[in-house]
C-alpha cells in the first residue's frame, strides 16, 4: 500500500520537480554540471530512475543537475558533444530500463565525459521491480565514484523514528528518505537507533515496557533481544567497531554512567565513574576510543576516553552545552550539537586542528549521523514547526530535506556502506 | 510479618482502593465512579490533578497511590533540588509506601523539550533519583521504588513557553 502511494506521488511529480528540496547557501563552491537524461523505458517503469540518480548526485553537493527533460538518449546513443558543451554539461548519463519476461528490470547506463568527449564506462544491473530504487542508488554511487574517485553512499539506508497520532514508528528508508519500511511500531517512545557495523541490526531504546530499555533488532527477521533492562534507565546504545558489544548508559548503580555489554552475554562492565552524567557514547571508527557527553565539569561537554575506560580528556571547550557526538568513518571529523544563546546548532570539529564551525542556521538541531563515505551528515531539526530530517555537506553549503513519512520525523541513523 | 500473603494483599487493596496487581474477584471495592465518596481510592480522579493525572493513570493501567495527594513533583529549570512545597507530597507518598510494603512505585523523571533526547533522559533520571533519595531518607524501602526517566519524550504540556516547560520539568509517581 505504501509503495503504491509513493509510486503515485512520483507519477504526479513533474520531471523538473525533485523529491526533495535542495538548499544551496554560500558562494564559490565548485559543482560539476551533469545531465542525467530520462532513461529509455522509465516512463513505464515503477520508478523514475534518472530523477533518483540526479537527486542523489545533487544532494551530495558536488553536482549540479542540468535540465534534460526533453533529451532522448540511452546507453547506445552517440552523444553530440558540441551540443552538450553548449549546455555547459561536463558529464552525461544516459540509459534504459527494460522489463524482462520474468518481471525483473534490466538497467543499463553509460557515463560520458563531455569535456574530453569520451565514454567513462557502463553500468548494468538486473533487479525486481521492488528494488528499482536501490538499483538507481547503486547507479548514482557508480557515477559518483567515476567522477569524484570517492565511493558514493547513496545505496545505503537511514533509520529514523516518526511520531504520529500518538504512535511511534521506527522506519528504515533509502538514503533519500524514500521507500520507508516500518521496523517497529509502539504506543511508547522509541529513541536512539544505531546501526550495527555490518548494517544488519539496529540497537535502540524503546519505552514499551514503560521504562527505557535497550534492544537489539535484526532488521531482516524482526527478531529482537533485550540487551539492557537493568533497574533504572537503560539508554544511548553505541556499537563497538566489531559489532560484538554495546556501550550504553545505565542508571543501575545510580546516576547515568557508561557500561559495556557483550552481545554474547556476561556481566555489564562499568567504564566510567563520575559523580554526574556520562552518556551518548560514540566509538571512533578504529574502535580504540569512545567519545561521550559528561557534565563532570559542571556543564555538558564532549570527552574522549580509551574504549576500555580510563582517563577522559575534554574535547569541546566553546559554549556551555555540547552534546550528541558523532564521528566520521574516516576519522577526521566530530559532528555535535552546540547550544548558543538558547539555539541548538549542528557543529563540526576538524579533529586534527580542533577548529570548529557551525554548519546549520536552524535552532533545534539534534543527533547528527555521518554517511559511510564521511561526505554528508544527516540530522534532525525543526523546519516550519515540524520535526524534519536534513542532510548537509560538511561545509554546510548544500542541504536537503529528506522525504519521508508525515508527522514528526526524528532520530536518524545512517547505515554503513554495505548491508 | 505473620499475615498470609492473601490477607496482606487484601489489606493493601482495600487501603489503596483499587489494585490491579492482585486479582480479587470477591472483594467489593467500588471506588471507580465519581459518585463514590470513599475517602480512600478516589485520588486518581481528584479534580485538583486534572486531566494529566488521569491520563497517566489510564496509561499505567496499575494501582493508585495515596488518595488526595499529588502524584507529581515539579522542578525548577536545570534543577534537581526538591522544592519546599513538594515536601508534603513526598512525605505522603513515603507514609503510603511504608504502610503498604508490597506496593511499588515507579518514579518517572521528565524534562522540558529543550536540548538533546539522551541528555534530557539523563537529566530526568537525576530528578527521579532526587525523589528516590528523599523517599529513602523518609524510611521507604529501596526495593519498593525505581527511578527511571522519560527525558523529554512525554511532556505534560505541549506548549513551547515557560509555563509549559514548568509543567514538564517533573517527576511522576506511578503505582
Amino acid at each position: 500500500m505504501y509503495r503504491y502511494a509513493i509510486a503515485l506521488i512520483l507519477l504526479l511529480a513533474s520531471p523538473a520537480m525533485a523529491q526533495f528540496r535542495v538548499e544551496v547557501t554560500g558562494v564559490g563552491m565548485t559543482q560539476m554540471p551533469i545531465v542525467v537524461a530520462p532513461f529509455k523505458g522509465e516512463s513505464t517503469s515503477p520508478q523514475k530512475l534518472s530523477s533518483i540518480v540526479q537527486a542523489d548526485l545533487e544532494r551530495s553537493g558536488q553536482f549540479k543537475g542540468l535540465d534534460a527533460s526533453a533529451v532522448s538518449i540511452d546507453e547506445l546513443s552517440q552523444p553530440d558533444w558540441s551540443s552538450w558543451r553548449q549546455r555547459h554539461a561536463d558529464a552525461l548519463v544516459g540509459g534504459s530500463a527494460t522489463r524482462l519476461a520474468d518481471g525483473r528490470f534490466d538497467i543499463r547506463a553509460r557515463l560520458w565525459d563531455v569535456v574530453r568527449g569520451q565514454e567513462k564506462g557502463e553500468f548494468r544491473d538486473t533487479v525486481p521491480a521492488a528494488d528499482l530504487r536501490q538499483a538507481a542508488h547503486r547507479l548514482a554511487d557508480w557515477v559518483y565514484l567515476q567522477l569524484t574517485g570517492t565511493p558514493g553512499a547513496f545505496a545505503t539506508r537511514i533509520a529514523y523514528v516518526t511520531k504520529s497520532a500518538g504512535r511511534y514508528t521506527l522506519w528504515i528508508a533509502d538514503s533519500d528518505g524514500e521507500g520507508a519500511q516500518a521496523a517497529l511500531s509502539s504506543p511508547e517512545p522509541i529513541i536512539s537507533p544505531k546501526w550495527s557495523p555490518h548494517g544488519t541490526q539496529l540497537a535502540y531504546v524503546s519505552f514499551e515496557s514503560r521504562k527505557p530499555v535497550v534492544y537489539v533488532h535484526e532488521v531482516v527477521s524482526g527478531r529482537r533481544r533485550v540487551m539492557a533492562n537493568f533497574r533504572g534507565s537503560n539508554s544511548a546504545p553505541a556499537w563497538s567497531a566489531d559489532g560484538r558489544s554495546l556501550v550504553a548508559t545505565l542508571s543501575r548503580d545510580g546516576g547515568s554512567q557508561l557500561f559495556r555489554i557483550d552481545l554474547a552475554g556476561g556481566e555489564a562492565r562499568r567504564l566510567t565513574t563520575s559523580a554526574g552524567i556520562d552518556t551518548e557514547p560514540a566509538f571512533t571508527a578504529d574502535g580504540s576510543a569512545i567519545y561521550f557527553v559528561s557534565d563532570r565539569g559542571g556543564s555538558p561537554q564532549i570527552y574522549r576516553m580509551p574504549a576500555q575506560g580510563g582517563p577522559a580528556e575534554r574535547v569541546t571547550f566553546n559554549g556551555s552545552y555540547n552534546i550528541s557526538p558523532a564521528l566520521s568513518p574516516d576519522g577526521r571529523w566530530l559532528a555535535y550539537i552546540s547550544r548558543t544563546s538558547g539555539q541548538f546548532r549542528l557543529h563540526l570539529m576538524d579533529l586534527a586542528s580542533g577548529h570548529t564551525t557551525a554548519i546549520s542556521d536552524t535552532v533545534a538541531d539534534e543527533r547528527p549521523s555521518f554517511s559511510p563515505n564521511s561526505r554528508l551528515i544527516v540530522y534532525a531539526t525543526v523546519v516550519q514547526g515540524r520535526e524534519a530530517l536534513m542532510t548537509t555537506t560538511l561545509d554546510g553549503r548544500i542541504k536537503a530535506r529528506l522525504a519521508g513519512q508525515g508527522g514528526d520525523i526524528r532520530e536518524p541513523s545512517w547505515s554503513p556502506a554495505k548491508p | 510479618m505473620h499475615k498470609s500473603p492473601f490477607l496482606m494483599a487484601l489489606l493493601v487493596s482495600i487501603l489503596a482502593g483499587c489494585s490491579s496487581g492482585v486479582k480479587l474477584n470477591d472483594v467489593p471495592v467500588e471506588d471507580k465512579s465519581n459518585a463514590s465518596v470513599s475517602a480512600i481510592g478516589a485520588g486518581q480522579n481528584n479534580a485538583s490533578q486534572g486531566g494529566v493525572a488521569n491520563v497517566v493513570a489510564e496509561q499505567a493501567g496499575k494501582g493508585v497511590g495515596p488518595a488526595g495527594v499529588s502524584h507529581v513533583v515539579y522542578f525548577d529549570y536545570d534543577s534537581f533540588v526538591i522544592r519546599a512545597e513538594a515536601r508534603p507530597v513526598i512525605e505522603s507518598h513515603a507514609r503510603f509506601l511504608q504502610a503498604n510494603k508490597q506496593r511499588k512505585a515507579m518514579l518517572e523523571g521528565h524534562t522540558d523539550e529543550r536540548g538533546g533526547r539522551e541528555y534530557n533522559l539523563a537529566l530526568g533520571q537525576k530528578r527521579a533519583e532526587a525523589v528516590q533519595r528523599a523517599l529513602v531518607l523518609l524510611g521507604v524501602t529501596e526495593t519498593q521504588i525505581e527511578a527511571v526517566s522519560y527525558g523529554k519524550e512525554k511532556p505534560a504540556a505541549q506548549g513551547a513557553d515557560e509555563a509549559s516547560y514548568a509543567k514538564n520539568r517533573r517527576v511522576e509517581l506511578r503505582y
